[in-house]
């Protein structure tokens, strides 16, 4: 694990495609540029889908790990 | 990777309409403006007295599909109708009824959901799509 300065955990367990990037959407919205959010998916598909999201939205992709079935990304907002 | 992505929603079943809302979100959640113009079954779909009602799924879902897809409901997928909601929150998400269908199908705007921005031709929604894509449904 790290010591990062998460601002906001959004836990999209169960939920599938489109909602966990939805749900980025909504909470990146909701910090400041520079603050960091982190998301938590089941969703295999969010593999993929969220450094692509992060690449064309501009929100860095500074972390990302999975354990126990788990998807875990942090992101940074632009 | 900005332009806008057009869909021309067409199909009124459930499982079309979820996919519909697929491409939507994920077109919005990515910053891309999203037009979707609603025609025949779907713009029957968006109707404000029918659009939470059981739209059935396509013929080639069978007995099969019909279980897996009320299961993926059960399990907490999300309905199409609270993507698309969610998506214009987040999102550049316009929708339009097709003037003609509206006509065909003898619907007032006060007749859809809220859901539904407006009215509009085949003109503007070319000229809206421009150099963007569009997606039949």
């Amino acid at each position: 694990m790290s010591d990062l300065d998460i601002k906001l955990k959004v836990d999209a367990s169960g939920l599938s495609c489109p909602m966990p990037i939805l749900k980025a959407t909504q909470a990146i919205k909701t910090v400041n540029s520079g603050e960091l959010i982190e998301i938590l998916a089941t969703d295999p598909g969010s593999v993929k889908d969220f450094p692509s999201w992060a690449a064309s939205t501009g929100n860095a992709l500074v972390e990302q790990d999975s354990a126990n079935g788990k998807f875990r990304f942090v992101f940074r907002r632009k | 990777m900005d332009e806008t992505i057009s869909i021309v929603l067409f199909s009124g079943t459930d499982d079309k309409l979820q996919a519909a809302a697929v491409l939507a979100a994920g077109a919005a959640a990515l910053g891309r403006p999203v037009k979707i113009l609603l025609q025949y079954w779907a713009l029957d779909a968006f109707r404000a007295d029918r659009i939470a009602a059981d739209h059935g799924l396509a013929a080639e879902a069978g007995a099969a599909g019909k279980a897996a897809f009320d299961a993926a409901a059960r399990a907490g997928h999300a309905h199409w109708t609270d993507s698309l909601r969610m998506a214009k929150e987040l999102g550049d998400v316009d929708i339009q009824a097709c003037s003609q269908s509206m006509d065909v199908l003898k619907l007032q705007q006060s007749d859809l959901d809220p859901l539904v921005d407006g009215v509009e031709g085949v003109a503007a929604f070319y000229v809206n799509a421009g150099e963007g894509q569009i997606i039949f449904i």
